[in-house]
């Protein structure tokens, strides 16, 4: 299973192993696929698209696509970096996402991301829509304006609390996360201590009583671009 | 040679982008030598009085005479940029757009807590700007040229932007200056 096989991202030659996804091998490059629905330790279902990539003249989903020798994969140019900046400017005028006064901004994943694909302002008119904000729970509260639908803290509760607390109802323009219960999140069996809890990439679930617990200056993107971490593999 | 002009507007916003642009400090004293305010709150200049090179738009549009004024700055700059998060996306004040403007008007006149008023009547004289249905973003009133994000943006980011416009250079702005907060 250890078979070593070599294809190319913007021209640069990776090696990475049989089984592999795209992203994997990328990530073992240290070369940063942009991801927002992409959860370790879960399988991928290429969900929210930021993770897309060029395959062989093909748009492909970076986190499903596995790689295959000799495929040519164009990750940061300017039509992929165009695609990304589209679906995250899309996902900002969907929901409500007031950042100066949400508790993960500065860690916000979907805001960093926006960040370094350098978005000023989204090009489509904002839709401002009406969503519901669920805090009967103790210690969390769901709030669906700044809900992207990654479908993280469903998978996370499904697959590694075993509790399948979320998941979605609906489709299209009416697809949300609903909780397991008849209405509200205070009557799941939600613990403060599941992984559900912690891989929100938006402020939709949050714990209560943090607030803004880190100044801005020191937050996880105040300085350095999501993706640094993994461009520091690179070298080694 | 004339300086150019530059105009400012706070629409509806808290002036605190118009606070980070004082916050340039000493830089100040060189973008006057640079440019001519014209009309802007910061020396109280109410009318244009003439064409002005750059307009910066801070707050979005809740009202009518918010929208009176982004036209009279879009016809009178050859440049307008939105400055902050409420001119880009309406900010704090559009966090009423998911309530009816009623319910709006009758938590704040009305029924909210600690108000006294004692008329049960919601203030309607004509002098009072008629409020729109919800808080718009100023690109969707008229075209801007120019974004800069932030609540408020740092006075770096304005400093370096005003600077660029004005000389005609292009703009880099390093990661630390575009945030969204």
């Amino acid at each position: 299973m250890s078979e070593t096989i070599t294809f190319t991202i913007d021209g640069v030659e990776v090696k990475g192993k049989a089984g592999q996804t795209i992203m994997q091998a990328a990530d073992g490059a240290g070369i940063y696929i942009p991801r927002l629905c992409y959860l370790e330790g879960c399988e991928p279902f290429a969900s929210c698209r930021v993770c897309t990539v060029i395959v062989n003249g093909r748009p492909q989903a970076a986190c499903t696509q596995p790689i295959a020798p000799g495929i040519v994969v164009e990750n940061n140019t300017p039509e992929v970096t165009q695609i990304r900046k589209d679906i995250i400017e899309m996902m900002f005028v969907e929901g409500n996402h007031f950042c100066p006064v949400c508790d993960k901004s500065g860690n916000c994943e979907l805001q960093a991301i926006a960040y370094r694909l350098g978005i000023l302002v989204p090009k489509f008119p904002y839709l401002f829509p009406v969503r519901e904000l669920d805090a009967s729970h103790p210690y969390i509260f769901i709030d669906q304006n700044r809900c992207i639908l990654c479908g993280r803290c469903v998978q996370a509760s499904r697959d590694i609390d075993g509790k399948h607390v979320f998941d979605f109802v609906g489709r299209g323009p009416e697809k949300k996360i609903r909780v397991n219960a008849a209405a509200r999140l205070a009557d799941t069996d939600l613990d403060i201590t599941d992984k559900a809890c912690d891989v929100c990439p938006v402020g939709a679930i949050l714990k209560k009583g943090v607030g803004y617990a880190v100044p801005i200056g020191q937050r996880l993107y105040d300085k350095q671009p999501i993706g640094s971490d993994i461009e520091a593999n690179a070298n080694k | 040679m004339e300086k150019p002009k530059i105009a400012t507007a706070s629409l509806a916003g808290c002036f605190g982008c118009h606070m980070s642009l004082l916050d340039i400090d000493d830089r100040i004293l060189k973008l006057i030598e640079l440019v001519q305010f014209d009309k802007s709150p910061v020396d109280d200049i109410k009318n244009f009085t003439g064409r002005c090179a750059i307009g910066l738009i801070e707050g979005g549009c809740c009202n009518e005479e918010n929208v009176h004024v982004l036209k009279e700055f879009r016809k009178h700059c050859d440049i307008l940029v939105s400055v902050g998060e409420c001119a880009i996306m309406g900010g704090l004040p559009a966090l009423r757009n998911g309530i009816p403007l009623k319910e709006c008007l009758e938590t704040g006149y009305i029924h909210g807590t600690g108000v006294y008023n004692p008329s049960g009547k919601i203030p309607n004289s004509e002098d009072i700007p008629l409020l729109l249905n919800k808080v718009y973003p100023c690109h969707e009133i008229v075209k801007i040229d120019y974004f800069l994000p932030g609540c408020p943006p740092p006075a770096d980011t304005i400093w370096e932007a005003c600077v660029a416009l004005l000389t005609n250079k292009p703009l880099d702005l390093p990661y630390e200056l575009v945030k969204y907060d």
